[in-house]
């Protein structure tokens, strides 16, 4: 049964490393302002070259 | 009764305005103006025309032209320090603000605009904040040509020393996200493991492994307790400080007894704690804080006048320009002030014809003429040419600024209690107290651990975390709704605050009125270009407002002379005019027999006896504020305070009825003191509407200070709320629902009430399975967060907020 105590601690781990994740893009500010970032992805193909 | 025929409108290619008889016209589009196609022409040449194809009519209109050299302070060296966040010498940073975002057009424009300008390195929109970050290259362009590039395609920044924003706000902000997720990690585990535990019948886990669990639940349930609900405790010790019990005192109480209690438990062996519950509810507690505070980021509450100057003046020296930044601009300075600039110092007129509009400062809403020699004072508005002034007093000594001196702008707000508060307090005691009596009745029985368990028991029972969570949730949603209607609140408690009010203190020009009351439209027989003269000739005679405003829209240099002029006050004028009579005035006045077809502010125009049709001044009141006075009547007392002339006396007294007090001439300290006044000798909660400076003072004295903007980008003094003048007659909707909330708040915290007594109830006899117990925590939170969500949203739509542009 003590396999468990592995499994639990390993799942925390992960767990764990999802929180690290989650603060590291609040830290980066990805949180800061969510609606550009997504009308930004619709133009991604329309940006002007300049030598155009 | 001939009437001219409304043409089709012509919206403008650019900004959607509609166009005036003869547009700007380029190939097939029309422009409302050449500035709307000046910018269409820039973008076509830089093949940036995808912005008019992502949305119509994405531009702002630029009706105002912007002067040759107003940016020519730009290459002052002491202004670019400020304003520049970083350079190497080589690259520039910095951010401006651009209220003009608002659409994706913008952002995809903004984004590109190196193809204008390709010494722009990159720029980035921060759509939230309506900011843009531009970073570009010095040895290919200077700030100056950054701000006139964004200028020249509409987006002028606006520059002002104050509204920079600082990178701190946002630091703090983002305590929060941590704080949520270490409390939803901690949370998500210990229940996990909390369900093994409740699941597992005696004896079928091995005590080794449940103790291993026991051990990690404490270990997650620490960071919760230490480091996600600290806001809790530091705000019921700040409570406790200032001896008061606010709503989180007795939440950080049940928290800690949780705690405590759980770790007793685990200890002993007789039990596994409450961790969970604790855990869950400080998640849930914490997303009802964040979507409380969830302000708008865009609208700055805490404009000071600073934000309204400009940043630097042109100073003439022996006939050499130099901009030079408003700090350094010394008495006796000779400086020069632009049409439509805000003059920010108090100043001598020495050189042009200056028409002041003071309307800002003092609520008048006529411009004043200054004769040469005369006084300006800081805050007054150019509407005529270039004029040149003499520096008086310095911005820090001048008339506006003092104003700002007075401590009712220094006090700090002191933390009120609100009804929550209160409500929580007595909660509190109430559950203390039967906490204590339960344990007493154990106690004197001798049986000492019974009555630690009760008192705890009690307490964990009887958090009032649920009536933090119905307050929050519904209050974060009531902001939401509010915010979708383009009313806009600082904070929650400003709800708390809106649902009080018991009078209503108006203020007219800009609140009333439009701030800009010049929408005058013709109906009738045309009037010939002979009449014109003469009908401007008469008016010309009258100071009254009305008067003004057609004079304006008629637009006639020259005039003739009047005579037998005649004006009957608040009727109209008459008078003879080349020969020919002509009379001005209201229906009633001009003709008996003469009824026009819809009410509202009109001048009907007669010659000779003859009517021939009538000017109908559109906004001079704002649309559907009748209404909105004769509802709030019913329910509130009002007052009207106006810094203007009382020409409108007779027309504001009827629109408020004789009841209510209304006071003309008023200057921004007369209106302070009144509505002190009212709160402490009539102990009425005042809420104040304005706009302007001069509102400002009675503003921040109100109980709820709300500043009327016509614009989201206007700028609005220093207020707990700026209200849209759009959406303005719908305030007494506003308010209802504000007060709804609070049934909605109470009616939820019953519900969960219920909840915990037949929880506590079935606890007691010992038949409620631990499994139910854990699921009815949960159950008992997100039934409150739907309710809330789905009363508001229904109450929203009754009292006729659900639609929604």
């Amino acid at each position: 049964m003590s396999v468990i105590i592995i499994l639990i601690s390993v799942s925390i781990c992960i767990a764990g490393g999802f929180l690290a994740a989650f603060m590291w893009s609040v830290n980066d500010g990805q949180f800061d302002d969510i609606q550009s970032p997504a009308e930004r992805m619709l133009f991604t193909n329309n940006t002007i070259n300049k030598n155009q | 009764m001939a009437k001219t025929i409304p043409t089709t409108k012509t919206l403008c290619y650019h900004c959607g305005d509609e166009c005036s008889s003869r547009p700007v016209t380029l190939g097939e589009k029309s422009f409302c103006c050449s500035g709307c196609k000046s910018v269409f022409e820039i973008l076509n040449e830089n093949n940036l025309c995808d912005y008019y194809a992502i949305n119509q009519h994405p531009g702002t209109d630029q009706k105002v032209e912007i002067r040759k050299d107003k940016f020519q302070f730009l290459d002052n060296d002491d202004v670019k320090r400020k304003l520049i966040q970083f350079t190497n010498g080589k690259q520039t940073q910095l951010t401006f603000y651009l209220p003009q975002i608002h659409c994706s057009s913008c952002l995809w424009l903004l984004e590109n605009i190196y193809s204008i300008n390709p010494g722009i390195v990159s720029s980035k929109v921060n759509f939230t904040q309506k900011e843009i970050f531009i970073a570009y290259d010095e040895q290919q362009t200077t700030l100056r040509e950054v701000v006139e590039t964004l200028a020249r395609i509409g987006y002028e920044p606006h520059l002002s020393l104050n509204d920079i924003s600082s990178k701190d706000m946002n630091r703090l902000d983002r305590t929060r996200w941590y704080k949520i997720g270490v409390a939803g990690f901690c949370f998500g585990n210990v229940m996990i493991m909390s369900l093994a535990d409740y699941l597992a019948f005696s004896g079928e886990v091995e005590p080794k492994i449940q103790f291993f669990f026991k051990l990690l639940s404490i270990a997650l349930a620490l960071p919760v307790l230490f480091y996600s609900a600290t806001e809790f405790f530091t705000s019921a010790w700040a409570g406790v400080k200032n001896k008061y019990l606010n709503i989180d005192f007795p939440v950080a109480l049940a928290l800690v007894i949780t705690f405590t209690r759980s770790i007793y438990e685990i200890a002993m062996g007789i039990g596994s704690g409450y961790l969970d519950s604790m855990t869950g509810i400080v998640f849930f507690m914490l997303i009802g804080r964040w979507l409380q505070s969830r302000t708008y980021q865009t609208i700055s509450f805490d404009r000071d006048y600073k934000s309204f100057f400009p940043i630097a003046l042109n100073v003439v020296k022996n006939g050499v320009i130099t901009p030079t930044e408003i700090s350094n601009v010394k008495e006796k300075d000779v400086i020069q002030v632009y049409a439509n600039e805000i003059i920010p110092v108090d100043a001598i007129l020495s050189k042009g014809t200056a028409s002041i509009d003071y309307s800002f400062v003092s609520g008048e809403s006529l411009p004043v003429s200054v004769r040469m020699g005369e006084i300006i004072y800081a805050g007054g508005k150019q509407l005529g040419g270039l004029l040149e002034l003499v520096v008086l007093k310095e911005v820090s000594q001048s008339y506006l600024t003092n104003l700002w001196n007075n401590p009712v702008f220094n006090k700090t707000e002191t933390a009120k209690q609100t009804t929550y508060d209160v409500i929580g307090k007595y909660f509190t005691y109430v559950v203390l107290a039967i906490g204590l009596l339960a344990g007493l009745y154990w106690f004197g029985q001798g049986n000492s651990t019974f009555g630690w368990n009760a008192i705890t028991t009690v307490l964990i029972v009887a958090c009032p975390c649920a009536l933090l969570l119905s307050q929050s949730y519904t209050n974060g949603n009531i902001l939401r709704i509010l915010g979708l209607n383009k009313f806009y609140l600082r904070s929650a408690e400003v709800i708390d605050k809106l649902a009080s009010v018991n009078h209503i203190v108006l203020d007219k020009t800009g609140t009333i009125t439009q701030a800009n009351a010049s929408n005058v439209r013709y109906m009738g027989r045309v009037i010939g270009e002979d009449l014109k003269p003469v009908i401007a000739s008469l008016l010309k005679q009258s100071s009254h407002p009305n008067s003004k405003v057609v004079f304006d829209f008629l637009n006639e240099a020259n005039t003739f002379q009047v005579e037998h002029f005649k004006e009957t006050q608040g009727q109209g004028i008459e008078g003879w005019v080349n020969e020919r009579h002509i009379k001005l005035g209201s229906p009633k006045f001009v003709d008996d027999e003469y009824f026009p077809d819809k009410k509202g502010s009109k001048v009907v125009v007669a010659v000779d006896g003859e009517v021939l049709g009538e000017f109908i001044i559109a906004n001079q009141y704002r649309f559907g504020i009748t209404v909105l006075i004769q509802s709030l009547r019913k329910h509130f007392t009002l007052s009207l305070l106006s810094g203007d002339n009382d020409a409108e006396l007779r027309n504001v007294q009827d629109l408020l009825g004789h009841e209510s007090p209304v006071f003309f001439n008023q200057s921004p300290q007369q209106k302070l003191d009144y509505i002190k006044d009212l709160q402490t000798r009539h102990h009425l909660s005042v809420m104040m509407l304005g706009d302007g400076l001069n509102d400002a003072g009675a503003i921040k004295q109100a109980d709820i200070g709300i500043a009327v903007a016509d614009t989201r980008n206007n700028f609005s003094p220093s207020s707990d709320g700026v209200i849209d003048g759009s959406t303005l007659p719908r305030l007494h909707a506003f308010i209802r629902f504000a007060k709804a909330g609070r049934h909605i708040i109470l009616f939820t915290f019953c519900i969960s009430a219920i909840y915990n007594i037949i929880g506590l109830w079935f606890a007691v006899q010992g038949i409620l399975s631990p499994v139910i117990a854990a699921i009815l925590m949960p159950c008992s939170s997100i039934t409150i967060i739907l309710l809330t969500y789905g009363l508001t949203e229904g109450l929203a739509r009754r009292y006729g907020l659900g639609e929604r542009e």
